[in-house]
């Protein structure tokens, strides 16, 4: 909206212009820090200081990462999740959001309630265990995919998404010899490539991030995500220190931990434009009621 | 669609049962992809809450659901008879309370200062760069803050010792564990907060300013008479589902932030069921401790939205 330009106005301007330029620096000064550290030489960091733009430039921590295997192997495992994860959770939720945006089908209601209700409440952590552990998931990686294959709300929104398609399309491809499911993955599914690269936007994010399944089912270090790792080098490592009993070689120094850091958020930053752009979408998609 | 109208618009006879038959046959391939997808409500959402029954049993994985004894509501009663009930109850209410009053207002005021910058090149840009910590995992916050905020020779307290003198151990120390759980929550989520409230400002109708400018309302009389009544039913309608997820504190954020040293501050009831029953091994009675909060979540949850209809809103469920 245009402003008279008078001097409180454009002093107001001014401010809300600088304080929200200031806020904005203010929220990503931590990963610049955190980047610049991890290029830092050990001995510039020992100084202490506060460090934007490296002197000593190194690639020291980087070279440390490199050289052992269990950094890397945890990346590899976080892109599988990633990967396949997200490929199961757009398989899965749209096969079952398709049948559940036709009307006339019987039985819908009721499934859906069954979906809505799980939204509500929940077994819990200690019976979905118990669970996961009898189908023999655990210390695989399936249990980091499978207990979380369908997102009921991303399951919703998805199925008011193919509700919106209209019925002619189905008909006529119906008509043509289509099945169901035919309908679906010709027709339904390249209408909805939007809708879809938001939701594996959605989910790949998710397991990308996701560490407390892989705490909880995983005890085999060797199938570690990296966000797993992260916890153990950054967190642990860190509210060990004073405990005596932990040998001080175990602590990692500071350029290697955020080097870490910098490596397990590198996807993320590399995919943010799309993420931006998509999620604040995916946000009002989500406020549509149906 | 055909077979819908038909089925309701003749009367009841035998002959719809073989209608459903027909329906059921004609529509398979749907019933067919429902399959999986009902295969994993029906295993990782249904068996789960069938399991919750272990909370009235003394459950060992060696006998089963099945054939463990039961023992009524035992695990309840140690539950509610110990101290740590209280210093969990503490815990959890402080921290929802604290979220309510420092981190709830700041995205809307975050929307607001936006709401009136005219160029939408700088517009975009801050969001670009408020929205980045949304983005990564609850791990990479926390460790960030700790890298920041360590004692030794983190950034913070290298600045604080050049100004002082002194470094304060802001995460050994159990009196700022919750100023950081709620000092990461503004960081990482307050930005992106502010995305539901700019798309209801962006719908005000430009207008009304305009005549309230010909009437000789400044800045600030327009936002309090145009800008914050447009957004008033999306404040209330988020202060009211924020109301039905009091329980839900950010448990991997806490589970991440415990410390031996802090958990007499910082232990929710997430965190106890973690404890007790995956790292101690008391099943029957982690379970018993989540079924509880499951129960009293899900009531503060219908209530909020039976307040959310009562205040004209849509509600969510």
């Amino acid at each position: 909206m245009q402003q008279d330009k008078t001097w409180g106005n454009r002093i107001f301007d001014f401010v809300n212009h600088g304080l929200l330029l200031l806020i904005g620096i203010v929220t990503v000064i931590p990963f610049i820090y955190i980047l610049a550290v991890s290029f830092t030489s050990p001995h510039e960091v020992a100084k202490g200081g506060f460090i934007l733009f490296p002197k000593e430039f190194s690639l020291a921590a980087y070279r440390y990462i490199f050289s052992t295997d269990t950094l890397i192997r945890s990346l590899g495992v976080s892109v599988y999740i990633t990967v396949i994860g997200t490929f199961i959770n757009l398989l899965f939720t749209s096969l079952m959001a398709y049948p559940l945006s036709r009307r006339y089908l019987r039985g819908r209601q009721p499934i859906l309630l069954g979906v809505l209700f799980t939204m509500l409440f929940s077994g819990g952590m200690i019976p979905t265990y118990f669970v996961v552990k009898s189908l023999h998931l655990t210390d695989t990686l399936w249990s980091l995919m499978l207990p979380t294959a369908i997102s009921a709300f991303n399951l919703i929104v998805l199925k008011n998404f193919f509700q919106a398609i209209p019925d002619e399309l189905e008909d006529a491809a119906k008509i043509d010899g289509c099945n169901d499911v035919s309908v679906l993955f010709r027709i339904v599914l390249p209408l909805s490539m939007p809708a879809m690269a938001t939701f594996s936007l959605f989910y790949a994010v998710a397991h990308w991030n996701s560490f407390f399944s892989a705490v909880i089912y995983i005890n085999d270090s060797e199938k570690w995500p990296v966000q797993v790792w992260l916890r153990e080098i950054v967190i642990l490592a860190q509210s060990r220190i004073g405990d005596t009993s932990i040998e001080e070689t175990e602590i990692q120094p500071l350029t290697i931990r955020m080097a870490v850091i910098v490596f397990s958020t590198i996807p993320i930053m590399l995919v943010y434009p799309f993420l931006q752009k998509h999620f604040a979408k995916g946000v009002m998609l989500g406020s549509v009621k149906g | 669609m055909k077979a819908e109208t038909a089925a309701r618009t003749r009367p009841a006879t035998r002959s719809d049962k073989n209608l459903l038959w027909r329906d059921i046959i004609k529509n398979r391939w749907l019933y067919i992809m429902l399959i999986p997808g009902m295969l994993y409500f029906v295993i990782f959402k249904y068996i789960p809450m069938y399991g919750i029954t272990m909370a009235f049993q003394d459950y060992t994985p060696y006998k089963g659901i099945l054939g463990s004894d039961w023992v009524g509501f035992k695990h309840f009663q140690r539950f509610f008879g110990e101290p740590q009930f209280w210093t969990l109850f503490r815990n959890t209410f402080l921290l929802a309370i604290y979220n309510i009053v420092f981190f709830f207002p700041l995205p809307i005021v975050l929307a607001l200062m936006m709401n009136e910058v005219r160029r939408e090149r700088f517009k975009r840009f801050v969001q670009t760069l408020v929205y980045v910590p949304h983005f990564v995992s609850w791990v990479v916050v926390v460790g960030v803050f700790y890298m920041l905020f360590t004692t030794e020779g983190g950034a913070i307290n290298e600045l604080l010792y050049n100004l002082t003198g002194q470094k304060v151990a802001f995460l050994l120390e159990p009196g700022w564990f919750r100023t950081m759980i709620v000092g990461q929550s503004i960081w990482k989520e307050v930005g992106w907060g502010t995305i539901i409230f700019l798309a209801a400002l962006s719908g005000v109708d430009t207008q009304l300013y305009e005549a309230a400018r010909i009437d000789g309302a400044n800045r600030w009389r327009q936002t309090w008479h145009i800008t914050l009544p447009a957004i008033r039913s999306t404040i209330v309608i988020l202060l009211i589902l924020r109301l039905g997820n009091f329980l839900d504190t950010g448990f991997e954020q806490i589970f991440l932030m415990l410390t031996p040293t802090n958990r007499d501050v910082g232990e929710v009831f997430d965190t106890y069921v973690y404890t007790k029953g995956l790292t101690q091994a008391q099943y029957s009675y982690s379970a018993a401790v989540g079924l509880f909060k499951s129960v009293v979540g899900l009531a503060l949850v219908l209530g909020a939205n039976t307040m959310a209809k009562k205040f004209g809103e849509e509600g969510v469920y």
